[in-house]
């Protein structure tokens, strides 16, 4: 069996859509921040996917998976410090409650 | 670009803003303020005779001093000064009413450093506009002027401030609007050029677009010369404001106002001054008779000026729009009087209501045996105001009568009569607030304990009676200073018939 | 004639006011008093001088060799130019009526300063009182002097002004302070017209000037030719408006209202003002500008019979007054209205404008014995410290200076020969009867009023009956008493002066013939009506009460003024008031400020209703901007297909 890019293509839109509906859904921002990452994670397969396949004497793709991973991770770190803030400032983590600067 | 005299007009005032940074306490800022605006005023003056005597010398240009700096030349745009007699007269009403208000603020209160920083922001603003010729420059200090208003007013304000405060700035913004419009058009039609005197002597600008840029033009100062139905801030700002900022504002910028419509809706665009006249008489004749008949039924003295004020400056639009040599230098003589006199208004105003705490004239009375100084000065200002011979109000208003008489058809024949009715309605409510407030019995006990005025009240209500009477007495001297701008011979240059 | 002494007479009480009024507070009463006494004193030295040099130096500048007296420009010096030939002049023109002035109002003024120093004295504001005085003496004499029509619109201004001030001098009493409001919007509204009609005549003639304007008439008017003004003639609307301002001034019907209240002020403040001189500047007005009024006959009759009316209905209604004050203010108006009926009624064809001569003729015996009348009034006052004659009675045998002062002023002013009316009203009738035999009946009636009026009062005060005085009333002290003998002794004599050798239409010399017939009517009806005056009020009796009784009715009415001041009120207050500033200040805050509110409260509700969109809720700015996305890849790839 020849494997294609659409067998890589499929997973990654089912787990950015995935991601996306978590993320508009869920009101835990934890639960919102997991959705952020699996659409990132989402993106990065194609970015390898892309480049393997269509330019694979590239390697463009990969750098720039490689760093998207790198500030994934950074502005993991970033979103918890937030919302550990948030927690400690409303007791919170729903995202609802966190409208402050409407008003 | 230091050579030239008239950068100083804003070099001060930039200076005293650096100064009044530094100040530390109260005394330091009443140093600052009163020293920059007398070096103003002097610096004014002085400006003056060297003017006088250029003239003597057989200087023919519509402006002297002019000067040009480029500023940002991809659009055109200079620091272009020029001055002629209206620019020095209106220089030195601008100094001495910035020199009283500083004495009328003398215990301003709370922060006076931001307070005077602004107000001298303001006059930069208003200073930087009298000297400017260049469209874009002088829009842009116009601006300078207006903005600091709204912070004057929101913060050191009285009464329902924010309300007062966010409808004038709104409503002058609004009038910028326009303004800018119309401006912008100028640049366009008049040959890509911001400069007043160019784009006046070319008179390049087609009669269609001038049709639909005088409007623009003549609106946006209108709304500032407070013309009907644009009046409206006028009131509710002057009410809520603190002394000085009334004085400034109804002494001096609303002379923007009349002062811009002159010297840029018809400086430019004469053609179609002549043909839309019409409209704008109509209008500022209403202005006329209209605020001097509502300033008749209020009761609140600054209300009663602010309407006075809606007449006396529908006076100078009306004046300005008649288009000749004689009515026109009514209109500047009536921007100086009304100037003067309505400042001297709100600093009287201003220190009544510092005592009384309260500007209802129907719960005030015989004030004439508590504080006989401000009472007396009241009068002084009130008989200004309706017009006695020997003070400003009485030769500004026969020259505007004279010279719109010079009209022979019935329309401007109708409003101006229309407009001379107007010495009689003063005349009533001015006796009305008197009577009221000054005269008959004392109609609250507990203001028998109050004092009369202090030196520094004194000093700013002195200077303003001093000038006011100057001009009354010798109108000539003002009025060949203004007239000069209004001869046949300037009106050819600037393509007027 | 040298122009220092001119200036002095106009510098010396400007700088009188300016003096007291700024320094005055520092000042005593006493010194106050007696620096203002001592300026007028010498205004009126100078002011003598230069109306004697102008009378009698022979000099060619003021009579001609022909014996024809010329207008004479002292100094005229240009103070406002609106216009190459526009131009408003401050200067001083000496002619026949000018120099007559310069006696009247001196004299009387410096009367009043001295009468003043006794009447006001220990009042509050004394210092302030001579300096309006002074103001007043300042702009009066400007206006007369004026060599232009403007320079009298100034000065015109300024005694209006001086009037309100001083009307208003007691101002803690709220009557004084609405009396002074009174009488200044009233002739400041009589103004309006004379402004207008200056500004007319002044647009078809390019002149101010008075010589240019009355020397040649028909030329100055060339230009006015078949120009209309609003239907009429320009020429007819011009001097009827400028006459306007003179009817405001000197208080003719219906502009009279403020006259009578405009005694609340001090009294010789009204004998200086209000009775001799300044109420006299309507008839001035029309005197200065005489030629041009002849040009318009329409106007002369307009002013002849406005004064006519005007003088029957004040003789009638000073028949019911009770404050003496307001008596003789109506007497004031009623004498001026003699003045303009005689000017009115003057024409060439007719003695050579006998009536303009009669005029001032009067005006100067007018102001000698009104002035004294009020001074007289002022003494009564200041003994029994009331207005009203119902408080007095029988004073003849307290105050016997004023008693015989009094009723010199009243033979005087009731033209019992050989008292100064007598002369000056003959005059005036004898103009009126060759002009209109009509008006002349008419104003023969009006006299013998005159004389039954004053009678009725100068009984009713020095002889009727006499009520309790809680003090003796006495003359008053020599400052006071010497005024008032001084001017008796000038309304015995004043007219035996050959007025027309002095004061003539074109300066020409004018021999006054008596015309006996019209003489003796009068003096037979004066006498008529001092009898009837004498059989109602010299003894306490009923018939003045039967009398008022059987016709109430019109009683009442002419008590009330006829009204006049009621229909002021409705008009001023519901009219003006009530129908035109309130809805006026109305619609200004609802309609024009409502709209601008509109429309911020228009864009502060439709921002409110989107804010919504805004809802702070990062989920919902995701969703809208993935739907958004979509929306656009959809757009994006339609365009492409």
């Amino acid at each position: 069996m020849d494997i294609t890019l659409i067998y890589y293509l499929v997973p990654a839109i089912i787990m950015f859509c995935c991601g996306v509906y978590g993320f508009i859904t869920r009101r835990n921002m934890i639960a919102m921040l997991i959705s952020l990452e699996l659409m990132l994670n989402a993106v990065d397969i194609n970015f390898v996917v892309f480049n393997r396949y269509l330019y694979p004497e590239a390697t463009e793709g990969m750098f720039f998976t490689l760093f998207a991973i790198a500030i994934a991770a950074a502005e993991t770190a970033i979103a918890i410090a937030i919302i550990i803030n948030v927690f400690r400032a409303v007791k919170n983590v729903d995202a609802r409650d966190i409208d402050k600067m409407k008003n | 670009m230091f050579s030239n005299i008239l950068i100083y007009f804003v070099v001060i005032p930039l200076l005293m803003l650096g100064g009044l940074a530094l100040c530390r306490n109260i005394k330091q800022i009443r140093a600052v303020a009163v020293a920059g605006s007398l070096a103003l005023l002097a610096l004014s003056v002085y400006l003056l005779v060297d003017y006088l005597g250029l003239r003597a010398a057989g200087a023919t240009e519509p402006m002297l001093y002019t000067d040009s700096w480029s500023w940002f030349p991809t659009l055109g745009i200079n620091l272009a000064v020029g001055v002629d007699g209206i620019s020095i007269a209106m220089l030195i009403l601008s100094a001495v009413i910035l020199l009283t208000g500083s004495f009328a603020s003398w215990k301003i209160n709370p922060c006076p450093k931001d307070f005077f920083l602004w107000l001298v922001l303001l006059s930069t603003g208003v200073f930087g506009f009298f000297i400017s010729i260049d469209l874009f420059t002088m829009f842009m200090f116009y601006e300078v002027a207006l903005i600091p208003m709204y912070l004057l007013i929101g913060v050191w304000g009285s009464g329902n401030k924010n309300y007062s405060a966010m409808k004038l700035t709104l409503m002058l913004m609004g009038g910028s609007a326009f303004l800018m419009l119309g401006l912008i058009g100028i640049y366009y039609q008049g040959g890509h050029t911001w400069n007043l005197l160019q784009i006046a002597q070319s008179n390049s600008i087609a009669p269609d677009w001038q049709r639909f840029l005088f409007p623009m033009t003549f609106v946006g100062f209108g709304v500032l010369g407070a013309m009907f139905p644009f009046h409206t801030w006028s009131p509710d700002g002057h009410a809520s404001a603190p002394t000085a900022v009334s004085m400034l504002h109804a002494g001096v910028l609303m002379k923007l106002g009349g002062y811009g419509c002159f010297r840029v809706a018809i400086y430019t665009m004469p053609q179609a001054a002549e043909e839309l006249s019409w409209i704008f008489l109509i209008l500022t004749g209403i202005s006329v008779v209209y605020g001097a008949f509502s300033a008749c039924v209020q009761t609140d003295l600054k209300y009663i000026n602010a309407y006075s004020s809606v007449s006396h400056c529908g006076l100078v639009l009306f004046a300005i729009l008649m288009l000749n040599t004689t009515a026109m230098t009514g209109a500047i003589m009536q921007m100086l009087s009304h100037g003067l006199m309505t400042a001297l208004f709100f600093a009287l105003i201003g220190f009544i209501y510092g005592r009384t705490h309260t500007r209802d004239i129907t719960k005030m009375g015989g004030l004439m045996q508590i504080m006989p100084y401000l009472s007396v000065c009241y009068v002084i200002a009130g008989m200004a105001s309706l017009g006695l011979p020997g003070l400003s109000g009485f030769v500004a208003e026969m020259t505007i009568f004279v010279g719109s008489f010079e009209h022979a058809d019935t329309f401007h024949r109708f409003f101006t009569i229309l407009a001379c009715c107007s010495i009689v309605i003063t005349a009533v409510y001015i006796l009305r607030v008197v009577g009221k407030l000054l005269f008959g019995p004392v109609q609250d006990d507990h203001h028998r304990s109050l004092t009369d005025a202090e030196w520094w009240e004194r000093t700013s209500t002195i200077t303003l009676i001093v000038c006011v009477a100057a001009i009354g007495c010798f109108p000539n001297f003002f009025e060949s200073l203004i007239r000069y701008t209004f001869s046949p011979e300037i009106f050819a240059v600037i393509g007027m018939n | 004639m040298d122009f220092i002494i001119p200036l002095l007479i106009l510098a010396i009480p400007l700088g009188m006011f300016l003096l007291l009024g700024l320094a005055g507070m520092k000042m005593s009463h006493k010194l106050a008093g007696v620096l203002g006494t001592l300026g007028m004193g010498t205004v009126l030295v100078l002011s003598y001088f230069t109306a004697f040099t102008y009378f009698f130096s022979g000099n060619p500048e003021f009579i001609s060799e022909a014996g024809v007296r010329l207008q004479s420009v002292i100094f005229n010096q240009e103070w406002l130019a609106f216009t190459p030939n526009l131009v408003i002049s401050l200067g001083f023109l000496l002619d026949p009526i000018s120099a007559m002035m310069l006696i009247v109002i001196p004299t009387i003024s410096f009367m009043v300063h001295l009468y003043s120093l006794g009447y006001m004295h220990g009042e509050k504001g004394f210092q302030r009182y001579y300096a309006f005085l002074s103001l007043f003496s300042f702009s009066m004499l400007g206006l007369v002097v004026a060599t232009n029509i403007f320079q009298m619109y100034i000065f015109w201004e300024l005694v209006g002004a001086s009037s309100y001030l001083l009307i208003g001098f007691f101002y803690t009493l709220p009557s004084a302070v609405s009396a002074s409001k009174k009488a200044f919007i009233v002739t400041r509204f009589a103004d309006l017209g004379f402004l207008i009609g200056i500004l007319i005549l002044s647009y078809y003639t390019q002149t101010f000037d008075f010589i240019t304007l009355t020397s040649d008439p028909g030329a100055a008017f060339a230009s006015t030719a078949g120009a209309t003004f609003m239907g009429g003639s320009v020429l007819t609307w011009a001097m009827v408006l400028i006459f306007t301002g003179g009817m405001g001034k000197s208080a003719m019907m219906p502009l009279h209202i403020w006259l009578p209240d405009a005694m609340e002020g001090p009294t010789p403040v009204s004998a200086l003002i209000h009775a001799a001189t300044m109420v006299v500047a309507g008839v001035y007005l029309v005197a200065r500008m005489f030629p041009v009024y002849l040009a318009v006959p329409f106007s002369l009759d307009f002013v002849l019979v406005v004064g006519a009316i005007t003088a029957l209905y004040a003789a009638i209604v000073a028949c019911t007054q009770i404050d003496i004050k307001r008596v003789l203010a109506f007497s004031t108006i009623s004498q001026i209205a003699f003045m303009m009926v005689s000017l009115g009624a003057a024409r060439p064809e007719f003695h050579e404008c006998l009536g303009y001569m009669a005029s001032m003729f009067h005006l100067f015996t007018h102001a000698m014995f009104k002035a004294l009348l009020f001074l007289g009034a002022g003494a009564l006052i200041h003994a029994v410290h009331s207005n009203n004659y119902t408080q007095m009675g029988g004073l003849h045998k307290y105050m016997p200076i004023t008693n015989i002062t009094f009723l010199i002023g009243c033979l005087a002013i009731a033209g019992i020969p050989p008292f100064a009316g007598f002369w000056s009203k003959d005059e005036i009738l004898v103009a009126v009867y060759s002009y209109s035999t009509f008006w002349g009946v008419w104003m023969t009636l009006v006299a013998g009023l005159t004389a039954f009026y004053m009678f009725r009062v100068y009984f009713l005060v020095f002889w009727w009956n006499e009520p309790e005085y809680h003090h003796r009333p006495h003359d008053s002290e020599w400052t006071m008493s010497v005024p008032l003998i001084i001017l008796a002794c000038v309304s015995v004599v004043a007219g035996l002066i050959p007025f027309g050798k002095f004061v003539t239409w074109q300066g020409h010399e004018y021999i006054i013939h008596m015309n006996w017939v019209v003489a003796g009517i009068s003096i037979v009806v004066a006498v008529i009506g001092i009898i009837i005056a004498g059989v109602l009020y010299l003894r306490e009796n009923d018939r003045p009460k039967c009398m008022a009784d059987s016709c109430r009715w019109l009683w009442t009415a002419a008590h009330h003024r006829f009204y006049w001041d009621e229909i002021y009120l409705f008009i001023t207050h519901k009219i003006i008031f009530n129908g035109i500033c309130r809805p006026i200040a109305w619609f200004d805050r609802r309609i024009i400020d409502g709209t601008m509110d509109g429309f911020a409260i228009v864009t502060n509700k439709a921002s409110y209703a989107i804010r919504n969109l805004q809802s702070g809720r990062v989920q919902n700015y995701v969703l809208v901007y993935l739907i958004g996305a979509l929306l656009l890849a959809v757009i994006t790839a339609w365009c492409l297909a």
